[in-house]
């Protein structure tokens, strides 16, 4: 397609999503300056969520016209439109805990919403990327806004300490995936994903060189979903970051970079992709032995999350290794399932956590359900989804994952991460045990739920108990989306 | 929508209701779940009848598509065996609500909430016959026992409460592996189906393949059971619950693991059940015997009842892989009777205990002097588990004995040793606790079973002397189920007992 100087309407639709959140914004950035009291910068709160909400929108609108844009650079289609829809509603959910939280906080400021929809405008971006440049900068546009979020309390130690090492490792892991680029761009003379299929089918100078460069574009990729060997900054920045930032951050990028990796490897390099399965397995095996057992000692419970969110990255590893439409129908639900409940138990931390996040560790869960018995019950929901146990949206994710593994015949990893689940539960079962086995230790009076919180909380648990009955919900989109066009 | 789905979604709703109660009312919340699940009980015994005409197949089955994909259907059915076990569970989850109306006196409400979850789960377990439903209930079960033993136990309740969660959970993940490899080969996950399919051998396994999938699902099951020697988390959960949590554990739980190896394990696997048997029935025998002998030396009544437990358990496993009819028949008869009477022990150990605040034998002593019909009741509860002839646990254990014995002699004269043992250690407990001078602070505090008590054991009491005396109500429809079971595995080859024979035992 000859490149034209103006787009087609219908390119631009195929990339409304991120227009719209650009657009917003820059509007709020430039709105904030004209609010200077505290008080009235509520209202960009609302106006993000607005925004988000016409992002939504304009995800159905992209959908509604599939296709290629801008040169075959972005791709709309139903896998894109499915990351989108998830990345957007995890960061609806962020922008509903954010407000009461950053009042806590005294932090107040426009700027955290502007750089939240910033971020999503470059998820939104990798969900759609046909490019391996596109993947690029929608992946920095995305975690450059996301290194500030992390460390958004400006005085709080905890929190710069988790953005200087997000900031560094991301950027080292970027600098690895771009390294790849450029050799694959070096070998195949392309970085679109389709002709770089086309250009391996030819014959490439040296098969050597691409399978250095995918095993590259593998480390950038590893780091940012938080695989081992490269899962070191997780506990770390999940601990630091203000809590609602956590459970974003646990939920929407990780899973965009799932998209990415699930579309770069099946499109550009599925000729590879029996090469690669042994090091996916030993990969997936490692990131849940690693998460689960290391969680397993954690008495913070941000830092806890954040190791399960690592075990967890494993699981959906094993349906990437499955390497299957099945694997990767089951990689999107569990995505979106697991982006419903880790945020569900982030928001909880969020509101339990109380100001300055002081009351984060297991000993202050003591006695919770006595003292406040509806945030317990939600709670107890979310960490039995994430062990896994039926009739939530968590068993189904985990019950489709290693469906497509043993129907790719992966045998030995499907009984050894399920018995990795069985180990999860040990930790999950901590929280339930302190929250309802211990008596309180506290006296301070219960603070009320802000509304954004409460929201989102009963929200996010709704959600997970309707997919643990009725996963098809989900399920039916992630299947008929999750073949990609090759 | 058939009535037994009715009972299945009633408990679930009752949950639901009774968490919705205002929580200061501790009175209402007892009163509703009470009225509620002896309504659920009762309703339960409409299912009786036409079971018991035909009880060779599922009856009550509805069969209704779940979701689509994977295909997993919401199928349930009962069969003369899993008739008799939601019985019980219908039957002892009102008994342990009316047992806990004292004992329970902070977050009542949970509790009972709790409880009727339990029940929701195990009817669920004993009628799906869809692989991943069976799945889902049997899953479903672990969540309010950890909480019972968790929130309501004595001093060590955690570490019994995870330990017992883990257990269970390392064995069912294994199961559920099992499951999904049959489902990527044959399919389905529908039951009868798969039943079919591998009559028909358009579902056939390679030997390596039977017998990994038969040890994943026994593991599972074993685990429940619980066999020697994974049996290390029943005294701890045991011991730490609260009585009614320890009446649902021993009396309904245990059954699911061996409902689980006669419903799944044997159909479905005949080869390497049988090929299996043998290491199998050495485990239930040292089972048997280990367990007695540990109760025999146990100074905590509770833990005392718990490895009789084990022992007891030992009978079944032996009688379902003896695989002869009589060992069926036997099996399902000491999972009956074993429910009723351990679920009676467990439930006078509390009174004991609600009396007392001790569980050790030696803090007690002349008990039958100041509560003559509480030493009554006991004494009947106990000769009933120690396998007394006229009363329920002889008539299973007698079939398990004669059907080992059709296998191999041996294995009949080592398991009746544990009969010999349980007289001793019961009887010694009861000797102990009741008989011999009355300490004073025994004196004091023992009053003789109230109203509310005597409506809790009753029904056991009558149950006990009526399975009994009276075993043909409930064999005919037992045997013909677990007949379609051996002709379906024609695992009783090994036996020399005819077919005729067979076929006319329990008639």
């Amino acid at each position: 397609m000859d490149a034209k100087f103006f787009p087609q309407t219908a390119e631009l639709l195929r990339f409304l999503p991120e227009i719209i959140l650009t657009i917003a914004g820059t509007l709020l950035l430039v709105l904030e300056g004209f609010k200077k009291d505290e008080d009235s910068r509520s209202v960009i709160s609302t106006l993000a969520a607005i925004s988000i909400g016409l992002a939504m929108y304009g995800t159905v609108v992209a959908y509604d016209n599939p296709g290629m844009a801008f040169s075959n650079m972005l791709v709309s289609d139903g896998f894109a439109a499915f990351f989108r829809l998830v990345v957007l509603g995890v960061g609806l959910l962020t922008v509903l805990c954010s407000t009461s939280y950053l009042e806590r906080e005294k932090s107040n400021s426009g700027e955290f919403y502007v750089l939240l929809l910033f971020s999503l405008a470059g998820q939104c971006l990798m969900a759609a990327a046909n490019e391996l440049i596109m993947v690029f900068i929608g992946l920095e546009v995305s975690s450059i806004a996301s290194y500030i979020l992390a460390g958004y309390i400006r005085d709080d130690k905890r929190g710069n300490e988790s953005s200087l090492k997000y900031f560094l490792l991301g950027s080292f892991a970027t600098a690895f995936l771009l390294y790849g680029v450029a050799w694959v761009y070096g070998m195949t003379g392309s970085t679109n994903l389709q002709e770089i299929r086309v250009a391996l089918d030819k014959g490439v100078p040296s098969m050597t060189m691409v399978s250095a460069a995918v095993g590259l574009m593998l480390v950038g990729f590893a780091f940012k979903i938080s695989a081992a060997p490269f899962q070191v900054w997780a506990p770390d920045v999940y601990q630091g970051a203000p809590a609602p930032v956590s459970g974003f951050l646990s939920a929407g990028p990780k899973a965009v970079a799932f998209a990415v990796m699930i579309r770069v490897f099946q499109t550009a390099f599925g000729s590879l992709m029996p090469k690669l399965e042994p090091v996916l397995w030993v990969m997936a095996l490692a990131t849940m032995t690693i998460g689960n057992f290391a969680a397993m000692w954690q008495n913070n419970i941000k830092r806890m999350l954040g190791y399960s969110s690592i075990a967890h990255a494993g699981y959906v590893l094993v349906a990437v290794t499955s390497n299957s439409a099945t694997g990767t129908a089951a990689a999107m639900f569990y995505l979106a399932a697991y982006g419903m409940m880790n945020y569900g138990a982030f928001a909880i931390v969020t509101h339990v956590a109380g100001k300055g996040e002081e009351h984060v560790t297991l000993d202050h869960m003591k006695g919770l359900s006595q003292r406040q018995p509806a945030v317990a019950a939600l709670l107890t929901v979310f960490l039995l989804s994430l062990i896994g146990v039926p009739l939530t949206a968590g068993f189904f994710g985990k019950f489709y994952i290693f469906k497509s593994a043993i129907d790719s015949h992966m045998y030995w990893l499907t009984a050894l991460g399920l018995l990795n689940s069985a180990v999860a539960a040990y930790y999950y079962l901590r929280v339930l045990v302190v929250m309802y086995m211990h008596e309180s230790e506290s006296t301070e009076p219960v603070e009320a739920i802000p509304g954004g919180l409460k929201i989102t909380m009963w929200l996010t648990a709704a959600m997970t108990l309707v997919l643990g009955v009725f996963p098809g919900l989900v399920l039916d989109f992630a299947t008929k989306f999750a073949v990609l066009n090759k | 929508m058939n009535l037994l789905d009715i009972l299945i979604a009633a408990p679930l709703l009752g949950f639901l209701i009774t968490l919705m109660l205002p929580k200061g009312n501790a009175g209402l919340v007892k009163l509703f779940t009470l009225i509620f699940s002896i309504g659920v009980f009762a309703a339960s015994l409409l299912l009786i009848g036409p079971v018991l005409e035909r009880p060779a197949v599922m009856t009550w089955v509805t069969d209704a598509p779940w979701i689509g994909t994977p295909a997993i259907r919401y199928h349930v059915g009962m069969d003369g065996v899993s008739l008799w076990l939601v019985l019980l569970s219908t039957l002892l989850t009102p008994i342990s609500i009316l047992l806990s109306w004292k004992y329970i006196d902070h977050r009542v409400k949970e509790f009972f909430a709790f409880l009727l979850l339990l029940e929701f789960g195990l009817i669920g377990v004993f009628v799906a016959v869809d692989l991943f439903l069976f799945y889902v209930f049997w899953e479903v079960c672990l969540v309010p026992m950890y909480f019972l033993i968790g929130i309501w136990g004595h001093d060590r309740r955690i570490y019994a409460a995870v330990k017992f969660f883990l257990y269970t959970m390392v064995g069912s993940v294994l199961m559920l592996a099992a499951i999904l490899y049959i489902y990527s080969k044959a399919g389905t996950f529908d039951y009868p189906a798969l039943l079919l399919m591998m009559e028909s051998g358009k579902f056939t396994m390679t030997h390596l393949e039977e017998t990994l999938l038969f040890l994943a699902f026994f593991l599972a099951f074993a685990i429940k059971v619980p066999l020697f020697p994974l049996h290390t988390w029943l005294p701890d959960a045991h011991v730490e619950a609260p009585t009614a949590g320890s009446v649902m554990l021993a009396a309904v739980m245990l059954k699911m693991g061996t409902y689980g190896l006669l419903r799944f394990c044997l159909p479905m696997f005949p080869n390497a059940s049988k090929e299996n048997a043998n290491w199998i029935v050495v485990l239930a025998i040292t089972g048997i015997i280990f367990g007695a002998l540990v109760a025999l030396v146990q100074p905590n009544m509770k833990k005392l009842v718990a490895y009789s437990s084990v022992s007891h358990l030992g009978f079944v496993v032996l009688g379902l892989f003896s695989g002869n009819q009589w060992g069926l028949d036997g099996a399902v008869y000491v999972m009956l009777a074993h429910g009723i009477s351990t679920g009676a022990l467990f439930m006078l150990v509390g009174f004991l205990y609600e009396r007392q605040h001790s569980l050790e034998i030696k803090d007690y002593g002349g008990v039958a002097t100041p509560a003559p019909w509480l030493s009554t009741v006991f004494l009947v509860t106990t000769l009933a588990s120690i396998g007394m002839p006229m009363l329920n646990n002889f008539v299973g254990e007698f079939l398990v004995l004669q059907g080992a014995s059709q296998i191999n002699i041996w294995w009949a004269v080592f398991a009746a040793t544990g009969v010999i043992l349980s007289a001793c250690y019961m009887l010694w407990m009861y000797q102990r606790t009741f008989f011999g001078e009355t300490p004073d602070s025994v004196k004091h505090h023992m009053h003789d079973l109230g109203a509310r008590e005597w409506a809790c054991i009753v029904p056991l009491l009558v149950l006990m002397v009526w399975m009994g005396i009276a075993a043909q109500s409930f064999l005919p429809s037992i045997g013909a189920s677990n007949k379609t079971i051996i002709d379906r595995t024609a695992l009783q080859t090994k036996s020399t007992t005819t077919h005729a024979e067979v076929s006319n035992h329990g008639r």
